[in-house]
C-alpha cells in the first residue's frame, strides 16, 4: 500500500463569532479568537491520497494536476484573505479549523476526478501547537 | 511496538518516460522532467514492528538497523544520479513512490529471522511531499 502526502500553505485571517450566541457568550466561548477585527495564521494543509502506483508513470497521482486543483479550489481563494468576509462559505459558518477542513474537503470533492486515487485524509495545522485531521468521507 | 530510525541522503533524478514526448513528460511530472536532472535532500524514516526481547529490552538492535540502512540505501544512493547509477532507475521512473518501494525491497530481507518486521517506509522528497510505503502481506 502506498500513501502520498502533499503539503500546502496559506496565510489567512479569521474571527470566531457565531450568530447563535450573544456577544458575551461569544467572548466566553472563543476567547481572544473573538477579538472584533480578526487575526491570522499561517495554515499548513496536508492532503493524503491512497491508491495504486501506475506501472509506467511511477505515480499515484499527477502532482502537477493535484497542485493545480488545490490552487484553483483552495489556495487561490484562501491565501491572504479574511475568511469570514472573502470566502462565501464562512459568511454563515464559523471558520474554526474543523469547519475549514470540511469546506476544503467539499471543494476538493466537487472537482476530484473519478480516475484519481482516493482522498484519504486532510490535516490542517493552524499553529505549530494545533493540528486537526479529517478522515475523508 | 514500533521503532523508527531516520536517515538522509542527497541524490539527483529525472522523472520522465522515454516513450513520451517532452511536452507529455512536462505535463505529467512538471519541472521534475527537466532533462538534465535536479536533486533533493531525501529523508527516510524506517519503522519496524515487534515485541521487545525480554532480555535486551529491544525490538531490534538500532546500530544494526543503522548499518542495514547505510549499506542498502545511503551508500548506494547518496550523492548519486539515481537514473544513471542506481538500478532499477535506469528503467523505472525514480518518482518518490518508486524510490520508497525500492527501499522497502532492499531492506526488508534483512529483518528475516529477527523479532522485528518492516512496518513502514516513509520517504520525504521535500518537506512538502512524502510517501508511506508498506508492501501488502497475506
Amino acid at each position: 500500500m502506498t500513501r502520498l502526502t502533499r503539503r500546502y500553505k496559506f496565510a489567512a485571517s479569521h474571527r470566531l463569532q457565531s450568530e447563535r450566541f450573544s456577544a458575551e457568550e461569544n467572548r466566553t466561548l472563543y476567547g481572544k479568537c473573538n477579538n472584533p477585527y480578526g487575526h491570522g495564521h499561517d495554515y499548513v494543509l496536508e492532503l493524503r491520497v491512497q491508491g495504486p502506483v501506475g506501472g509506467a508513470s511511477g505515480q499515484m497521482v499527477n502532482l502537477v494536476a493535484l497542485d493545480r486543483l488545490v490552487f484553483d479550489e483552495v489556495l487561490h481563494d484562501f491565501d491572504h484573505r479574511y475568511l469570514n468576509v472573502d470566502i462565501q462559505e464562512f459568511q454563515k459558518l464559523v471558520p474554526t479549523s474543523e469547519n475549514i477542513l470540511r469546506v476544503i474537503e467539499e471543494r476538493l470533492r466537487a472537482r476530484w476526478p473519478a480516475e484519481w486515487p482516493k482522498l484519504d485524509s486532510l490535516r490542517l495545522q493552524e499553529t505549530a501547537r494545533n493540528t486537526f485531521e479529517l478522515k475523508a468521507s | 511496538m514500533f521503532v523508527t530510525r531516520k536517515a538522509e541522503f542527497s541524490a539527483s533524478h529525472v522523472c520522465a518516460q522515454p516513450d513520451l514526448t517532452p511536452e507529455q513528460n512536462r505535463a505529467a511530472y512538471g519541472p521534475a522532467a527537466n532533462p538534465n536532472g535536479h536533486g533533493h535532500n531525501y529523508v527516510l524514516e524506517v519503522t519496524l514492528e515487534g515485541e521487545p526481547d525480554p532480555a535486551t529490552g529491544m525490538i531490534f538492535d538500532l546500530s544494526q538497523l543503522k548499518q542495514i540502512i547505510n549499506r542498502e540505501v545511503v551508500e548506494p544512493m547518496d550523492h548519486r544520479f539515481l537514473n544513471h547509477e542506481v538500478p532499477p532507475f535506469d528503467r523505472v521512473v525514480p518518482t518518490v513512490e518508486n524510490v520508497a518501494a525500492e527501499i522497502w525491497r532492499r531492506i526488508e530481507p534483512a529483518f528475516e529471522g529477527s523479532r522485528a518486521r518492516l512496518h513502514n517506509v516513509r520517504l520525504y522528497e521535500t518537506e512538502d511531499l512524502y510517501v508511506d510505503y508498506a508492501e501488502d502481506r497475506a
